[in-house]
């Protein structure tokens, strides 16, 4: 990434972010940062956190501040199942942050895929999830699973429907014994979940990991599925991807490919991404949709470099200095590129210089 | 996150047997048996540092990041659900979540049941699986001595002997569930020191099996 050092780390990675998306087709999506509230509440689930400030508008509607830009996009996009909208966003959220339990804005930008969405279309995305994690670090992974295939996984232990959401937990917490434990109060023998447990225990580059899966005796259902998640990510970047089935999101809102990229140094996703046919249906389209978003707030954590100086020089001047020498001394260090401050009186803050203009002469001191 | 594996212990008896499990599987730190007051150690030559911390915020550490890996009880688990991955049941440390009354306490259904507890979470997920209305007084210790006084009917919280229940007239009426020690990792971590961690889950699978027959 070109980094402009006046420019947050955050902000440099918006401004390469975007490059790439428009490169790639994507165009600008720009929302105000209020949506009713009732879009939230009928897609409760689909959200990071079920916290969000609203506010009643002058109409009494109820509002509320952005807590997510996906359902938006979804919401303002026509249903044309047979064409493609590419769009990118760069917006402020707010909503609940980790566990400190108090709202924040966060810088986020991302893009959605909607409409026809075809093999191609998903390789593209996952491609671009690559290339973003590339921009933000040197060193990144993407974490790729197919939510079809371990949702197949989990229907065939037999399992009840409100076990089968405890599984896919497990699953997330890569919990082997978890899952021992539910089949077992679920009186089914554990033996039913070796196969969920057996495909958990796959990951790695997507050769080694389809190599790892041809060794399983997978069901022809689970089979198919396979073939077609190797045919997906035969046409992405491999050196990044990792299969790696504990990648996993709301199953009544994804399906198919779901991915979470990381980078060194970040202690959680800064990436998530995947298909969400199934919220387009509960949204009443028949459009195909897939997206990521790039949670730029974390990148704080990845620089967190102590700056040495706070300015290069500091010009100190009295009432008897002259005016006209003080703006000329602080313009010509200011060509030079150095950070100046002209102040009667030496600041708080570490810098390297301090210029003294007395009456019209300039005294470096040492 | 630096190229060391970050290993955060629970200070106590469970850390140092945790520790000798780390041991076994070849990742030593004779530093950390100095009779001192140090919190961190480190073995450059095995790239492993270890830390002593506080066993509820063991997930803390893990979650954020600064440990790669740590070893914490399951009920820290279930009261602030961290985003973790679970990579194993050590089998130690074993004890139980349940609730616990005066002996001879009957429970009237038609009032509100005032239940004691530190672990809110877990009490509040458990009464309302059984669809029981209950007012939640947290408290951070002494739970015991909360029913004795009347300041609630019940408590929960973890038991282990149950010695401490008997000697203040109380009797376990339930167990909510079963806690025992888990290895748990970062997310993060785990993807850029995968074959670290991963060889830690082996080499203590091998030795819990061992430990089994």
């Amino acid at each position: 990434m070109t980094q402009n050092l006046t420019l947050r780390p955050e902000e440099n990675a918006m401004l390469s972010l975007r490059a790439l998306y428009v490169s790639y087709g994507y165009t600008p999506f720009k929302m105000t940062k209020f949506e009713e509230y009732d879009l939230y509440v009928r897609n409760k689930n689909f959200l990071l956190s079920d916290h969000i400030i609203t506010f009643t508008d002058t109409d009494g509607k109820l509002m509320a501040l952005k807590p997510d830009v996906t359902l938006s996009i979804v919401k303002n996009s026509k249903d044309t199942p047979d064409l493609r909208h590419k769009v990118y966003y760069s917006e402020n959220v707010y909503r609940v942050s980790g566990k400190s339990g108090s709202y924040r804005e966060i810088m986020q930008t991302g893009l959605e895929c909607i409409g026809d969405v075809d093999t191609y279309c998903l390789s593209e995305v996952l491609t671009l999830a690559v290339k973003s994690l590339e921009t933000l670090s040197p060193d990144s992974i993407l974490a790729v699973s197919d939510l079809d295939l371990v949702s197949e996984a989990v229907a065939l232990t037999g399992a009840s429907y409100p076990a089968q959401k405890k599984l896919l937990t497990c699953v997330g917490e890569k919990n082997r014994h978890g899952i021992d434990e539910i089949l077992k109060d679920e009186g089914i023998d554990p033996a039913a979940g070796s196969l969920l447990k057996a495909l958990l225990s796959v990951s790695g580059t997507p050769s080694e990991a389809f190599a790892a899966l041809s060794s399983l005796n997978l069901p022809a259902s689970m089979q198919a599925l396979t073939e077609r998640f190797a045919a997906l990510l035969r046409l992405v970047p491999q050196e990044r991807v990792r299969i790696d089935f504990s990648t996993v999101s709301d199953f009544r809102y994804y399906n198919g490919v779901v991915f979470k990229g990381f980078v060194k140094n970040i202690p959680t996703d800064i990436l998530s991404g995947g298909q969400y046919d199934k919220l387009m249906q509960k949204m009443g389209r028949e459009s195909k949709a897939v997206g990521f978003a790039v949670y730029l707030d974390l990148l704080e954590d990845l620089n967190r470099t102590r700056r040495d100086y706070d300015y290069d020089t500091v010009v100190l001047y009295n009432d008897e200095s002259d005016p006209f020498t003080v703006a000329q001394t602080v313009e010509t260090l200011t060509q030079k590129g150095e950070r100046v401050t002209a102040v009667k009186k030496l600041p708080q803050g570490i810098f390297r210089h301090t210029v003294v203009v007395e009456k019209s002469e300039v005294k470096t001191l040492v | 996150m630096s190229d060391m594996l970050n290993i955060a212990l629970p200070k106590g008896r469970l850390g140092e047997k945790v520790y000798a499990m780390f041991e076994k599987a070849g990742f030593e730190c004779p530093s950390i048996k100095e009779q001192n007051r140090k919190l961190i150690f480190e073995n450059p030559e095995k790239k492993v540092r270890y830390f002593w911390v506080k066993p509820s915020d063991v997930a803390i550490y893990v979650e954020r990041g600064a440990a790669d890996i740590g070893v914490c009880g399951k009920d820290i688990l279930l009261e602030y659900n961290p985003d973790i991955y679970e990579l194993l049941d050590l089998g130690i440390g074993k004890c139980r979540m349940a609730v616990a009354a005066p002996k001879g306490f009957r429970d009237d259904t038609t009032r509100t049941l005032k239940v004691a507890t530190k672990f809110s979470g877990i009490a509040s997920r458990h009464y309302r699986s059984v669809g029981r209305d209950i007012d939640i007084v947290h408290l951070n210790g002494s739970i015991e001595i909360a029913p004795i006084l009347g300041l609630t009917d019940v408590i929960v919280d973890i038991v282990e002997t149950g010695t401490t229940l008997k000697e203040n007239n109380l009797e376990v009426i339930e167990t909510v569930v079963p806690i025992s020690a888990r290895l748990i990792a970062n997310k993060a971590s785990f993807r850029f020191k995968g074959e670290e961690i991963e060889h830690i889950v082996t080499s203590f699978s091998s030795y819990l099996a061992s430990e089994q027959n």
